[in-house]
């Protein structure tokens, strides 16, 4: 039976998928991870195309993963199903 | 891992070439007619428009020099034919030294001023590197390990597709190619600004993790000399749009084009690299054209490139593999894109499959396979700079 996806992993330790179409509240979020199994969640947000959709709890404060890397934190709890970006990510400058 | 094999040329100095081109070399722009002239009148005789060469601050010349240099000795070149006005600042004995302390190939030389002016010198020339594209062509291919494969890994006209598929591809081919005991090089400091650190993290010494820094911090200097902050506005507004939310995304994205390995070793713009270091940086500019020739410079054979919105760039020596993980733009430029690594994104290969697909090509390419660029004779390239002629 073939699923269409509409989300993509990037690295196995990632917090986040990003949606390859637009994603309405409500849907259902579709991706294969990298053993090729399906995984689903629902959307709680919309998600606009190429954007970031959580898929684990990102209690503020903790990193948000993608590339298997953290990009920046979460600058307030994020909830699985929830659109990831400007308004709920915080840069973290690392100490360089 | 299966061990890999290619079809390529030895060189006397050692290097392993997949192509068996003559380089017609202009010392200057003052020489780069002349050279285009006698290019044209040679089979398998290349050139470039050399912009440089005079006029130029010590470290521009050096940039300069090292990328003719490289070139000359890169080991996709039979051998150079050397052409210069006599009076830039890139003297004719300059270039020569230059280019022998690199390599002990072939090279025939001629002074526009000291023979009687460009036709002249056209015909003297002509001869010369048709001679020398007769002897090359008496050579015949032999077969090679994959590590003596240098890869060069490039990104330009990036989009979000580029982080998705592109360069998570062009980071599993980098993967196997350390495993395979060859070298990749990891280009375009402006594009890991932000993510620094998690390269610094992956170099395998501390002096290693440093120079790391080192060179972002050069290049960033650089630019605020001229009154621009590279940090400032990065990601910018289309990037948002697009749905990069931090810097340090952006930056993952393209440096997700060096895979997992260690980082063995940093490279100043345009010097020669090793064969057989694994995963090797090399600072140079985002812009493609200047970025891609200094890994040529440096000796890469093949360079592998990813799109999102499709770009047509190749190499004077290098073939030139344009991937993109952007459905659409693979349609659209099919002329000019070799590989379609959208199929990730919509989960119908999977990485493995789109690396094998990936790592074929390149022993295709290096085997004689033309890449579209390659086909369709796109060479243009640039030198990178660090100010105004003088």
């Amino acid at each position: 039976m073939t699923v269409t996806v509409n989300a993509a992993i990037i690295d196995e330790k990632d917090t986040v998928v990003v949606a390859i179409e637009k994603i309405n509240a409500g849907d259902e979020v579709i991706w294969r991870d990298r053993n090729g199994d399906v995984q689903k969640i629902t959307a709680a947000t919309d998600v606009p195309m190429y954007h970031k959709v959580a898929i684990k709890e990102m209690p503020k404060g903790t990193e948000v993963v993608k590339y298997g890397e953290h990009i920046g934190l979460a600058a307030c709890d994020i909830h699985v199903g929830e659109h990831v970006h400007v308004h709920n990510v915080q840069n973290h400058r690392e100490n360089l | 891992m299966e061990k890999m094999t290619f079809w390529g040329y030895r060189r006397p100095d050692g290097r392993v070439g997949i192509r068996n081109k003559i380089l017609i070399l202009p010392a200057s722009v003052c020489a780069s007619d002349t050279t285009r002239i006698i290019a044209s009148q040679v089979e398998s005789a290349v050139t470039f428009n050399n912009q440089n060469g005079c006029s130029q601050v010590p470290s521009d010349q050096q940039f300069t020099m090292d990328v003719m240099a490289g070139y000359a000795a890169n080991p996709n070149v039979y051998g150079t034919v050397v052409v210069s006005l006599g009076c830039e600042n890139c003297q004719m004995d300059l270039v020569l030294d230059a280019i022998k302390e690199r390599t002990n190939k072939p090279i025939r030389h001629f002074i526009i001023q000291e023979n009687g002016g460009t036709i002249s010198t056209v015909e003297k020339a002509v001869r010369a590197a048709k001679e020398m594209a007769q002897e090359a062509s008496l050579l015949q291919k032999e077969e090679f390990d994959f590590s003596e494969l240098i890869i060069g890994t490039e990104c330009g006209g990036s989009d979000p597709t580029s982080g998705l598929a592109a360069n998570v591809l062009i980071g599993e081919m980098s993967d196997r190619m350390v495993e395979l005991g060859g070298t990749s090089i990891l280009s375009e400091t402006t594009e890991f600004i932000g993510a620094e650190h998690i390269l610094a993290r992956r170099g395998k010494t501390k002096e290693i993790s440093d120079r790391i820094y080192q060179i972002v911090h050069d290049y960033e200097h650089a630019i605020k000399l001229v009154g621009h902050d590279i940090r400032e506005g990065n990601p910018s507004p289309g990037n948002k749009e697009g749905g990069l939310t931090t810097l340090e995304e952006k930056s993952l994205g393209c440096i997700h084009k060096g895979g997992h390995s260690e980082v063995t070793a940093v490279y100043d713009y345009a010097k020669q690299v090793e064969p057989k270091q694994g995963l090797v940086i090399m600072d140079t500019p985002g812009n493609d054209p200047s970025s891609v020739a200094a890994m040529v410079a440096g000796g890469c054979q093949i360079v592998v490139f990813s799109t999102g919105r499709g770009t047509p760039t190749g190499n004077p020596l290098a073939p030139v593999i344009k991937i993109t993980g952007n459905k659409v733009t693979f349609a659209n430029m099919s002329d000019n894109i070799d590989i379609d690594a959208s199929p990730y994104i919509y989960g119908t290969k999977t990485m493995t499959e789109l690396g094998d697909e990936l790592m074929t090509e390149i022993k295709e390419v290096a085997d004689g396979k033309l890449t579209k660029a390659e086909a369709l004779g796109y060479t243009e390239m640039a030198i990178a700079r660090v100010c105004n002629y003088m």
